[in-house]
């Protein structure tokens, strides 16, 4: 099978996008200062979470997958990461 | 005296999983009204898992399960395999008796939570997808706060319990102070890719036929070192393929748990079993891997919690249990909620017989029996050194290269002599796996 890339993986996938409102928020300052940046770029399966030059953390909504890793690592106040609002988000259809 | 204003349903259920299908069937067939809400477009649609269902217990509440479900394939051949860089040693088992009667299949989980579903609201369920619970609601009462509804946007709706079978992040257990947040360590995320094949070239490679199926896991070089493991389980026409790591060991070891797919995927003997195959689907889940320790708190005046919410999930090393648990904490909480609403008393107490009746089920007691598996299943020697000292040792045995034969056991000696591992470990972690597994 020919390696996928994590973004031609999830063209695979079915998204409902909220075009409203992100349900992730990183609070740069406090992720900066304990890692929780870089940690949750390593662990998001879904490369939600990117270094952006100016080392601010960026956050691609649309591709979560919701598993909530994220969330799990995050230093306390880092993250706020709350499931999309009913009916919006990734939908699978094998699951 | 335990309740208040006249609600709207006798249960309200969070989450259309198997925990909150199978509770909301069981209580709809004992009469009670059910609002079942999911916060997917329609039901499993959010849900994913390794794919694994052992099925005797859902068998029970759905008599016709194996012949109307949707489920993939019935597994006939486990293989557990450690895996090295360049070799690869595996214990295969296959076995007809696991074919009749059927013991676990393989599951899609946005095929199967739709049936589920379906059932319940056949049995007279209602059924609200594509909301999003926001909070339950609570009152204060003499004996501390009781959930009394939830709210979901602009909507209150009450019931005189609530179920919450919210999933592994179980925010909603979390908000109401019933669950802490779990350590990295209890917790591990799995990456999987539902991959098509044709029927017929998935029964050629893992040597299956009919309706039969294999579930391969795997222990080494796929993870990379990092603590967990990878799978391959067959589905009708399609392969799920995933890897599970440890949110410590994953962070401690600075890996990119993408690359540790890509690394599993790509592996000399994996990739064989993918050749030719089309991704469909791309996705991950959080795994509950504390075993025993991670269920705490599941009971409080007007609500209970079921399933991944409650931390019901077993890794015993050769099984991967979350499904059927869910299937056996859904009953159990069904019929101590049916009890405390026939009594009219739906407190801590009255529904504390759910904590008595989990406990007592199979669910309760395989979880006080692996109880010692998750902290077994950190010893790092299992992810590496393990797999390669097998390896050697039979490497050894089968390199005729004309030089003159040692016995086995010298064989084995030699290598574990050139490997990190000493024979204190090996007694150590065999005592210890005796004990824990």
């Amino acid at each position: 099978m020919r390696p996928l890339s994590v973004p031609e993986r999830l063209t695979k996938n079915r998204f409902n996008l909220d075009e409203q409102e992100s349900h992730i928020e990183v609070n740069q300052e406090i992720a900066r200062s304990t890692g929780t940046g870089k940690a949750i770029i390593a662990c998001c399966p879904a490369h939600v979470y990117a270094e952006e030059p100016d080392g601010t953390i960026s956050v691609e909504y649309a591709a979560c997958l919701e598993c909530g890793t994220c969330l799990a690592i995050a230093a306390p106040g880092a993250l706020k990461w709350h499931y999309p609002r009913g009916g919006f988000g990734v939908q699978f259809r094998e699951g | 005296m335990t309740e208040t204003a006249e609600p709207d349903f006798d249960v309200i259920v969070i989450g259309a999983g198997i925990a909150g299908c199978v509770a909301t069937y069981q209580l709809v067939r004992k009469g009670r009204s059910v609002l079942l809400i999911e916060r997917g477009e329609a039901p499993g649609s959010k849900n994913l898992s390794g794919g694994v269902l052992y099925s005797r217990g859902i068998q029970q509440v759905f008599p016709d399960f194996l012949t109307e479900a949707p489920i993939e394939r019935r597994i006939t051949r486990n293989c557990i395999n450690f895996l090295n860089a360049d070799s690869s040693v595996a214990i295969d088992y296959k076995d007809a008796r696991l074919a009749e009667p059927v013991n676990a299949v393989t599951v899609l989980r946005a095929k199967l939570d739709g049936w589920l579903a379906a059932k319940c609201e056949e049995a007279g369920a209602l059924i609200m997808p594509g909301v999003r619970v926001d909070r339950v609601l609570t009152e204060d009462g003499p004996d501390g706060k009781r959930v009394v509804g939830v709210r979901a946007g602009d909507d209150e709706l009450r019931a005189r319990v609530v179920v919450a079978a919210d999933g592994v992040n179980s925010f909603i257990a979390q908000e109401v102070g019933l669950r802490k947040k779990d350590p990295p360590r209890h917790l591990a995320v799995g990456v999987k890719s539902v991959v098509s094949l044709p029927r017929k070239t998935i029964e050629e490679r893992f040597n299956v036929t009919g309706d039969e199926g294999a579930a391969i896991a795997v222990i080494g070089d796929c993870t990379e070192g990092v603590g967990g493991g990878g799978f391959l389980y067959t589905n009708i026409d399609s392969l799920s393929v995933g890897v599970v790591v440890r949110l410590d060991d994953l962070t401690k070891k600075k890996k990119v748990v993408s690359d540790l797919f890509d690394h599993f995927l790509e592996h000399r003997f994996i990739a064989p079993y993918l050749e030719g195959g089309e991704l469909l689907e791309y996705g991950c889940h959080l795994v509950a891997e504390g075993g025993l320790d991670m269920v705490g708190e599941i009971v409080m005046d007007g609500m209970v919690v079921v399933g991944d919410a409650a931390g019901l999930t077993l890794n015993t090393g050769l099984t991967v249990r979350g499904m059927d648990l869910a299937v056996g904490s859904a009953a159990a909480a069904a019929d101590a909620i049916s009890s405390a609403l026939d009594q009219k008393d739906t407190s801590r107490a009255a529904l504390g017989t759910y904590r008595k009746k989990l406990f007592a089920s199979y669910v309760g007691k395989d979880m006080k029996t692996y109880a010692g598996a998750p902290s077994f299943l950190e010893v790092e020697r299992m992810y590496s050194e393990y797999g390669e000292l097998l390896a050697n040792t039979l490497y050894g045995a089968f390199n005729l290269d004309t030089r003159p034969r040692e016995h086995l056991l010298k064989v084995a000696r030699k290598s574990l002599a050139q490997s990190p591992l000493k024979r204190r470990h090996l007694v150590k972690d065999g005592i210890a796996g005796a004990r824990a597994l």
